[in-house]
């Protein structure tokens, strides 16, 4: 697809300048940081670069046109492999990387406006909100004001996904404020500070389907006929990321049966050996839940292949396996613990983490830390009765298993028809980073450890 | 003509100055103008002569009360107003010749005279008529003449001068302002002042404390009236105590002339007049910028209200024509300027620049006691919709203001109870305009009050009142 390219705007109140010269013709070959055009302000010429290569296929708008508005387009480049005569406009509504303007300040020149806007709020470029890039990537320690911090933590926002526009790029209140308005990326539930940034946040916003407005919505019902709950952070992150990870996740689906006799049989025991179990305090109380993060853990030690993280640059192959939990909240309301390393954990060890977990998460004292990130992740409807479903891959995961009730079926073995507890088990994964066969090979590894459940003790 | 200058500033005070020195250091040829004084009113007239007067009060002061710290006196205390008021000449001058050596050592011209800008570009600087205090003052050394000068870009930074009320014109004999203020022949029985902001508080303090009956007449409710109302309340109390007579909500509608005395027409807002005669009256009644001889509307320079219109950093609407200080507007304050000059001039320079927060701009005032704030006041930040803390730490409860002899002050924080910023702070007491840094530099780093609570302060000194009232905010100050 080509890229088009924006009329910049070149100050915070700029709504339209003058394309005063083109310094490409067509067909020229443009690279990242080559200065393809000059704009004139009231105030000031400034250069406008190019943020991608590729051959600049059209000029839309001629040199010496005056009032072109800000977002207007004005040139269009053909990508690599792209015929530039083929090219058109892409489609409305796209958000194109937009060339970043450049002052070009002249010591003692004309009045230059200042080198950044004053107010990146109320700036029309791609705002930190749009374009985020990780602040502490090459740096770990990320400058930020106390009251920066303070906010941020509170609105749940990911301060590495903030861009900071105080002395020397710190962030400050105003520019959480930002990202706050602009929608930033929120740290709840779970995007993890990542080695590279997750795909979902790298690229630009994928084309918005056009949903329809919230006053739409609301005209579908009888005014009175329902409540009004204002979105709080989770419900909007929740709806962010799912969203997100549907749209730029290629998802498939693997499902398999387990019987758990044995592993009932094995829990019953487990249980049964902890110590205070007579006295009705047991050290341990160990879930089928659990059996089943460990089970995958150390099925993903076995195809250990699977146990990645997509990147654009790279895939990221994990060395252990953290599991994270999807929690519910009481009323509505999601969040994933991650019991990390969760393959060298004993069961006991994680059925204590995670009765830890459940009771913070219920409070929402988690810290950060302890939902963010993850290799891969489990949701757990058995206890409602759910047979069978597909869970939503969370970002930066590759596979989420989505887990179903234990229930007695009727079952063929060795040609007699006969009784065993099943439990019907969904792998979604992304075919980005685990195919068909490996994603097979995962849940296959999982079906013999839950089936042979001593597996998971030696 | 000589070469054109990169930037040139009109306005030898502290916006001035300060803005030619940043422009030399930036590497700009650079020139500035001034009609009779290197440092401006500030320096000659205001801030710096001001402070030499209230110290010779403050001593003064002192020693009218030898035995509250154990001394005795042998003969009279008294004072000498001809030479208190040369020690203040003498402090200006000093530093005003200091600003010439600042002048030639950034290798920036100087030029003698009264400017005008003819256009963009061009600048005409004719000899002046009169300085503030009667004929031309004399150039200084090195000075450049009169003459035409050009300047890619020209930064006006004039200043303000006295607001005159219609029917009460300074005469430069009854009716003071702050020029005749600043260097009476002998000091006045009796005085009343009109104004109590900053300029009449501190002449009212200086004239009480030499036996001056001084009454204040203030048009709003309070006085101080950019202050904090519990803090302008508290410095009232002390006021009184002194034995000043203070009138708020009152205006004075006529004055009436003697030969050596005038009598003021006061209506006291509910209805009420009454007169009351002293030998002087000063208008502190506020400052007006001045625009009106630099050609500023042949060139459509916007200007609103007496000032010029400015982007915040110092440019107009017209390219190549900036201004700074009090000339751009409020608040009118010499570290206000110097701030605005440095930033218009970085962003000349196309460095990174942005315009000043005037939250976070304190303001001094050097009565007895001194006032110092900065930020919102409890007042303000509750109309903007705050649900704030407030924390008040009393100089009483301070070991060091009780060994200094000075009990009297408050020390009052405001923070925003959701996020624990830092929304005003206002002190009242003896040093506190030394002190008020502290939380500026708080505001700017946008510290919590957790950081304040977590920062130790040295003991034994009165910055401690400072952490006890960001104690106080939150339900853990110690020391009452």
């Amino acid at each position: 697809m080509p890229i088009n390219v924006l009329m910049p705007a070149l100050s915070p109140t700029m709504e339209k300048g003058n394309l005063a010269k083109w310094l490409k013709k067509e067909g020229d070959p443009v690279r990242s940081g080559d200065v393809i055009a000059e704009i004139e302000t009231d105030k000031a010429t400034m250069e406008v670069e190019a943020v991608d290569e590729g051959v600049l296929a059209k000029i839309v708008v001629p040199e010496g046109t005056p009032d072109v508005p800000v977002n207007e387009l004005i040139a269009l480049i053909a990508a690599e492999g792209e015929d530039p005569k083929s090219v058109s406009a892409s489609g409305q509504g796209a958000t194109p990387p937009a060339p970043s303007p450049q002052a070009s300040a002249p010591p003692a020149a004309a009045p230059t406006p200042a080198s950044r806007p004053a107010a990146p709020a109320a700036a029309p470029q791609p705002s930190a909100a749009a374009s985020p890039k990780p602040n502490g990537a090459r740096h770990n320690r990320l400058f930020a004001s106390p009251l920066a911090r303070r906010l941020a933590k509170e609105a749940g926002l990911d301060l590495a996904m903030i861009k900071g526009t105080g002395p020397h790029g710190r962030i400050i209140e105003r520019d959480v404020k930002a990202a706050l308005a602009g929608g930033a990326p929120k740290a709840a539930p779970q995007p993890a500070p990542m080695p590279a940034p997750a795909p979902a946040v790298a690229r630009p916003p994928a084309p918005a389907p056009s949903a329809p407005s919230d006053a739409q919505v609301k005209a579908l019902f009888a005014p009175g006929s329902y409540e009004e709950i204002p979105h709080d952070n989770m419900r909007r992150t929740i709806a962010r990321r799912l969203t997100e990870a549907r749209q730029t996740i290629p998802q498939f689906y693997l499902t398999v049966d387990c019987e758990i006799d044995a592993l009932l049989k094995l829990r019953e025991e487990v249980n049964k050996a902890a110590p205070g179990a007579r006295e009705g305090k047991p050290a341990w109380k160990v879930s089928v839940n659990d059996m089943v993060i460990k089970a995958l853990a150390l099925a993903l030690m076995r195809v250990p292949d699977a146990n990645v993280t997509w990147t654009e640059g790279a895939m990221l192959k994990h060395k252990h396996a953290d599991v994270g939990v999807a929690v519910a909240l009481p009323g509505n309301g999601l969040i994933t613990p991650i019991i990390r390393a969760a393959e060298t954990k004993t069961l006991s060890v994680i059925a204590q983490e995670m009765k830890d977990y459940a009771a913070r998460a219920k409070e929402r004292k988690l810290k950060p830390e302890e939902y963010q990130g993850g290799t891969t992740a489990v949701s757990n409807l058995g206890m409602f009765g759910i047979k069978d479903f597909t869970a939503v891959i969370n970002p930066p995961h590759s596979t989420i298993l989505a887990v179903g009730t234990g229930e007695q079926r009727p079952v063929v073995k060795n040609g007699q028809l006969t009784v065993a507890t099943m439990m019907s088990v969904t792998l979604s994964c992304d075919h980005r980073a685990v195919d068909g066969a490996l994603g097979a090979q995962l849940i296959g590894a999982f079906k013999e450890l839950i089936e042979n459940p001593m597996g998971m003790l030696v | 003509m000589a070469d054109p200058y990169d930037i040139l500033v009109i306005g030898a005070g502290p916006g001035g100055y300060v803005t030619a020195i940043r422009a030399a250091q930036l590497g700009f040829k650079t020139a500035v103008v001034d009609r009779e004084h290197l440092g401006g009113i500030c320096l000659n007239w205001g801030c710096i002569p001001t402070k030499a007067l209230l110290r010779s009060a403050e001593i003064y002061h002192y020693l009218q009360h030898p035995k509250d710290y154990g001394l005795t006196i042998e003969g009279k205390v008294g004072f000498d107003a001809a030479a208190i008021v040369k020690r203040s000449r003498d402090v200006s001058a000093r530093l005003s010749t200091g600003v010439g050596f600042l002048m030639k050592k950034n290798k920036i011209d100087v030029i003698w005279g009264e400017a005008s800008i003819e256009a963009p570009g061009k600048v005409t600087v004719r000899p002046a008529t009169r300085s503030v205090q009667g004929p031309p003052a004399p150039a200084p050394k090195g000075a450049l003449g009169p003459g035409s000068y050009q300047a890619k870009h020209i930064i006006i930074a004039t200043g303000a001068r006295p607001r005159v009320l219609p029917g009460i014109e300074p005469d430069g004999k009854l009716i003071w302002t702050y020029f005749e203020a600043m260097v009476p022949p002998a000091v006045p029985k009796s005085l009343l002042i009109m104004g109590s902001g900053a300029i009449g508080m501190e002449f009212a303090s200086f004239y009480r404390t030499l036996g001056a009956q001084v009454t204040v007449v203030e048009l709003l409710p309070q006085i101080l009236p950019a202050e904090d109302a519990e803090i302008a309340a508290f410095a009232r109390k002390r006021f009184e105590k002194q034995g000043m007579t203070i009138i708020t909500g009152a205006k004075v509608t006529k004055v009436e002339k003697a030969e050596n005395s005038i009598t003021a027409t006061i209506d006291d807002g509910k209805g009420g007049t009454r007169t009351i005669a002293a030998e002087r009256l000063i208008s502190a009644v506020g400052v007006v910028g001045n625009i009106e001889t630099l050609g500023l509307e042949k060139l459509g320079v916007k200007t609103d209200r007496g000032t010029i219109v400015t982007d915040g950093l110092g440019r107009t609407n017209v390219p190549g024509i900036y201004a700074i200080g009090d000339v751009a507007g409020p608040p009118m304050l010499a570290h206000k300027a110097e701030h605005e000059g440095e930033r218009c001039v970085d962003a000349i320079k196309g460095l990174h620049a942005e315009p000043l927060d005037k939250n976070k701009i304190p303001g001094c005032t050097y009565c007895h006691p001194q006032i110092a704030s900065v930020g919102l006041t409890e007042a303000r930040a509750k109309e903007q919709g705050f649900d704030i803390r407030v924390g008040r730490f009393p100089f009483v409860g301070n070991g060091k203001a009780i060994a200094l002899g000075e009990p009297e002050g408050l020390v009052k924080t405001i923070f925003d109870r959701k996020t624990g910023r830092l929304l005003g702070a206002h002190m009242v007491g003896a040093e506190v305009t030394e002190l008020i840094q502290g939380f500026v530099i708080a505001m700017n780093l946008e510290t919590t009050e957790e950081e304040l609570i977590h920062t130790v302060f040295p003991h034994p000194t009165l910055s401690e009142m400072m952490h006890e009232s960001v104690l106080d905010a939150y339900g853990r100050v110690i020391h009452v």
